[in-house]
């Protein structure tokens, strides 16, 4: 489009765009990430934002983010700190002072600094650069508001309307910054607004506005080129971690041949997954959105007798309200998924923050002896992997499972190599096959100690379950001691055997040496960044993450043996680490810890190991 | 549902009972509601394998146990969203709930107002001993004002839900009530039931000898029941007692009880039972009707055709299906925006 004077090469950068919640932040972000990775590069999002729909404007606690990683190499994380911020008003500017590299780029739209808007952030001054002694940074202060309301002076539309798209000014500003086409986003227009064709036109002309203004006003030189990423061939899409786990029921519900059934209760960060299941009627998934999540997870249960995939989504204070109805499903060993997508908590906690602190209560969170597969994801698109494998074991093993993600990887997107179907595994159900002499519900294959599945509507093999101790074979009601505690046995050691199925926990880094870094679910990326750079940095240091939590992978000692220290990073207060020595003792582990509603940085974690290192 | 003609496998009661010792207290009205039970399903015509019982907690709960039918056992209070889950998932079967006051209306309360809502086609059978029985003897939502229990020593202080009323504000359409002795009535409702396409609900009056005997014998007992019951049949007047000489009225907005022959009323003045009006105004104030005041009304108190949940969503399903342009999930991961990476 033009010629640019003083272009930088950059491996990577990262942006964050800010605003109020409905500046439409997140949309920014989305189009421009898009168009990121059309152009190539490798990436990787992360969405930030309050949980009040419309906090009161202005103020800090309504700042909505969106960061968006972007590289030449590959890209594991949204970026610790943010080389450009843009930030729509002052309290999108205070809120992220913390989050931009010292010297970074702030565009601001200079119409929002007024006094009032100063004040609703809590600035002290009526210069927000000075009181912040943000002089060391590249600050642009654009007429965003004004600009965009000349270019639609004369397009007939309201004035809100008009304000609305001034996120698209800012936009295209950083478009150019970045030497990025405007071309997808205006197909976007075309498609979002189709009956619209004013308001497609409005926000081309917006968009370009931005990235007229910002070629003129020399002020945004220089500029930055991140070159395509050297990443593996095949057909790409950008996915999150809540869609990707949708789409993962509905291929197991296609390689079962089983209907899919999701009955579940709306709660951040998880109502993603029915919304996207609701919508895919078209693959006859039926959803059922429950008057709660007790009904939610019952809802399944009773359409797993039915002999539906059945599978129930939520967060924590949902999982909590599910853990009598999960224990039923232990008891009557119905194959069944409970997905949680975890939050801050306790209680009501952080809504729309990550953190991993619902471990133990995944793994023991209900009464009696009462054991469930436990796996957890650890990207946006092994969300699908995931989703997958938990249904492919809970139908093979008539087990409950439990699938671990998080609201960052549940709302985190990233480019996805789309995978083959052909690629991935038939599931074969135990179904007991017509015809089959004196058949009893709770008897067992004896490698999997699943016992088999007979639906409602086959004749000869009416039988009933439920939650009583059940008689080890007949599956009647049994208060007999030596079957509860056989039964107690049998259960347990069904939920063992799944390690069969299990592969083994690899090792990336030095296969041996000083350290071994542990995680476990959604901190993979910011680990496996920080590995690379205590690697490159000559240090001994190994990473094991994990994915399946309950069983542990079978090799899980030996890897862990090959090292002098571990050390398990959580975003808890080291919930998996207890696990883990309890599961292994004889290993010396130390813990990393953070508990702020936040995803790791790469620094935190490279300097910590550091430290251990000198120390 | 996919009827069975085929004599061969016509059924009786006793293919209805599984081997398990069946373990209510001796006189219990558990007893005779099952028997009603286990008689009406040979009538229906449906093979027994379509068959699912399923329940919560409770004394009553314990029912699946003893059907040769598939069965589940659920978690108090749940029985509900259970059987929506196995109806929905599968609409090809006929779907009983079996449960307590207790489990019905109190811990499954929301369950049973939104499944009722959704009409979902499930037959639900509420045992009402207006008690906790399984718990041995606390007062339950149904408990009349000032029951001395277990757990009011001094009286309640709640007043009691009534099952009609609750499901007829919850926009029920189907809605019954019984004695669980009254055999011969209780099998015609529960084939009425199963009939009706959408959330059945069945009260059954029942008697638990253990913790509150006689609960009922009030408009139960032998002596009295043809004075202190009006068994509501559509289309026939709501004429009762002994000699049939008593009847209802509508007199204003309410209901009233007259003698036939006195004070100038004739048969010809006594309402006429329609239970398919879509209003329910009459059908609520019927189901409402107390002892002494008015006799109890029992039969098919409401009856009234609506689409079912889970037939709405096969149709739905069906036609986003015929409009969709995926024939796979390879179909579908391939939609939207997409690149190669060469
Ligand atoms: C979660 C839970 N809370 C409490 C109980 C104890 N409990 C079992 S049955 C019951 C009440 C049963 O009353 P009702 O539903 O009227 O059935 P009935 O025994 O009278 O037939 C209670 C409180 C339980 N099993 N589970
Ligand atoms: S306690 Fe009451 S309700 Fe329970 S079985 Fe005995 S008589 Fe029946
Ligand atoms: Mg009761």
């Amino acid at each position: 489009m033009s010629k640019k004077t003083d272009v930088i090469e950059r491996e990577e950068v990262v942006v964050r765009f800010a605003g109020d919640s409905g500046d439409g932040m997140q949309l920014t972000g989305t189009l421009f990430s898009d168009t990121s990775a059309f152009i190539g590069n490798d990436l990787s999002t992360f969405p930030d934002y309050p949980s009040e729909i419309r906090a009161p404007q202005g103020t800090i606690g309504g700042v909505s983010g969106f960061q968006v990683h972007f590289g030449h190499k590959q890209v594991n994380t949204p970026g610790d700190y943010a080389d450009v911020l843009v930030a729509m008003n002052p309290a999108a500017l205070k809120a992220n002072l913390k989050l931009i590299k010292s010297g970074g780029t702030i565009i601001v739209d200079q119409d929002s600094f007024t006094e009032k808007n100063f004040r609703k952030a809590g600035y002290q001054t009526d210069d927000p650069i000075k009181e912040d002694q943000l002089e060391g940074y590249n600050i642009i202060k654009a007429p965003i508001s004004t600009l965009t309301k000349e270019t639609l002076k004369d397009e007939g539309l309201d004035p809100k309307s008009i304000l609305r798209s001034k996120n698209m000014f800012a936009l295209g500003m950083v478009y150019w910054l970045f030497d990025r086409p405007l071309k997808y986003t205006e197909q976007f227009f075309e498609r979002k607004f189709k009956k619209k064709p004013k308001v497609i036109d409005a926000n081309k002309k917006v968009l370009e506005a931005g990235y007229n203004y910002a070629e003129t006003v020399e002020l945004l030189t220089p500029t930055y080129r991140v070159s395509p990423a050297p990443i593996e061939k095949g057909i790409y899409r950008n996915i999150d971690g809540n869609k990707a786990t949708a789409w993962g029921f509905i291929a197991a519900s296609e390689k079962s041949g089983l209907q899919l059934f999701c009955g579940s209760y709306p709660i951040t960060p998880a109502s993603e997954i029915l919304q996207e299941l609701s919508t895919r009627r078209d693959f006859g998934v039926k959803t059922f959105q429950a008057e709660d999540e007790i009904a939610g997870i019952c809802t399944a249960i009773g359409a797993s007798f039915a002999g539906s995939l059945g599978v129930t989504t939520t967060s924590g204070p949902g999982l909590a309200l599910k853990s009598e109805a999960l224990g039923l499903a232990v008891m009557a060993e119905l194959p069944l998924v409970v997905v949680d997508v975890q939050r801050g908590g306790p209680s009501t906690g952080l809504p729309t923050k990550p953190e991993q602190s619902d471990l133990l209560q995944a793994l023991y969170g209900r009464n009696g002896e009462s054991p469930v597969v436990v796996i957890a994801a650890s990207t946006p698109s092994n969300c699908f992997y995931y989703a997958f494998t938990a249904a492919k074991i809970a139908l093979e093993h008539m087990v409950p499972v439990v699938l671990m993600t998080d609201g960052f990887l549940a709302n985190g997107s990233e480019p996805w190599r789309i995978p083959k179907m052909a690629d991935y595994p038939d599931i074969h159900p135990p179904f007991v096959p017509q015809g089959e002499k004196d058949w009893m519900p709770y008897a067992r294959d004896p490698e999997k100690l699943s016992r088999t599945w007979a639906v409602p509507g086959q004749p000869g093999y009416e039988h009933r379950i439920g939650g009583l101790e059940k008689d080890e074979l007949k599956g009647s009601v049994s208060h007999d001691p030596q079957n509860h505690e056989r039964m107690v046995y049998l259960r347990e050691e069904k939920v063992n055997r799944v390690v069969q199925d299990v592969p083994d926990l690899k090792v990336e880094g030095e296969p041996s040496g000083e350290i071994l870094l542990v995680g476990w679910g959604g901190t993979y990326g910011h680990l496996r960044t920080a590995l690379d750079e205590l690697q490159k940095e000559g240090h001994s240091v190994g990473l094991a993450h994990f994915n399946y939590i309950r069983p542990l992978p079978a090799n899980t000692h030996q890897v862990l043996n090959q090292f002098n220290r571990i050390v398990v990073c959580e975003l808890n207060r080291g919930q998996f680490i207890d696990y883990l020595a309890m599961q292994h003792p004889h290993h010396t582990y130390l813990k990393y810890n953070k508990v702020q509603g936040q995803p790791f940085t790469t620094v935190e974690i490279t300097e910590h190991v550091k430290k251990l290192l000198e120390a | 549902m996919a009827n069975n003609n085929d004599q061969s496998t016509k059924l009786t009661a006793k293919d209805f009972k599984s081997d398990q010792e069946v373990r209510w207290c001796p006189g219990c009205g558990d007893h005779a509601i099952m028997n009603a039970i286990q008689r009406a399903l040979p009538q229906m015509n449906i093979p027994r394998e379509k068959f699912a019982f399923i329940s919560g907690i409770g004394c009553s709960s314990r029912f699946p146990y003893y059907m040769n039918t598939y069965g589940f056992h659920g978690i108090h209070g749940r029985a509900s969203a259970i059987a929506s889950g196995t109806k929905s998932a599968n609409p090809d079967l006929s779907v009983w709930q079996i449960t307590g006051d207790g489990d019905s209306m109190a811990i499954g309360g929301n369950h049973l107002i939104h499944t009722v809502r959704r009409n979902v086609d499930l037959n639900i059978v509420i045992f009402n001993n207006e008690i906790y029985g399984l718990t041995k003897g606390q007062y339950s939502p149904t408990s009349k004002y000032g029951a001395v229990t277990k757990t009011s020593p001094y009286g309640t202080i709640e007043n009691p839900f009534h099952p009609g009323e609750l499901v007829i504000g919850a926009q029920g359409k189907f809605f019954a009530r019984s004695v669980d002795l009254n055999m011969k009535l209780n099998q015609e409702i529960f084939l009425e039931a199963q009939k009706h396409k959408g959330t059945s609900v069945v009260e059954i009056l029942q008697n638990c000898v253990i913790y509150n005997d006689k609960a009922h014998a009030v408009i139960a007992d032998k002596k009295h029941r043809e004075d202190r019951q009006l068994v509501l049949r559509h289309g026939e007047p709501m004429i009762f007692g002994k000699n049939r000489d008593k009847g209802i009225v509508l007199e204003g907005l309410r209901l009233k009880v007259v003698e036939i022959g006195k004070d100038g009323y004739t048969e010809d003045d006594i309402l006429v039972h329609d239970a398919k009006t879509k209003d329910p105004g009459i059908h609520l104030m019927l189901a409402n009707m107390q002892y002494p005041e008015f006799p109890v009304a029992v039969g098919i108190i409401r009856s009234v055709e609506a689409d079912t949940y889970e037939h709405k969503l096969e149709e739905q399903i069906d036609q986003v299906r015929e409009q969709s342009e995926y024939q796979s999930v390879d179909d579908l991961l391939q939609s939207g925006n997409t690149w190669e990476v060469k």
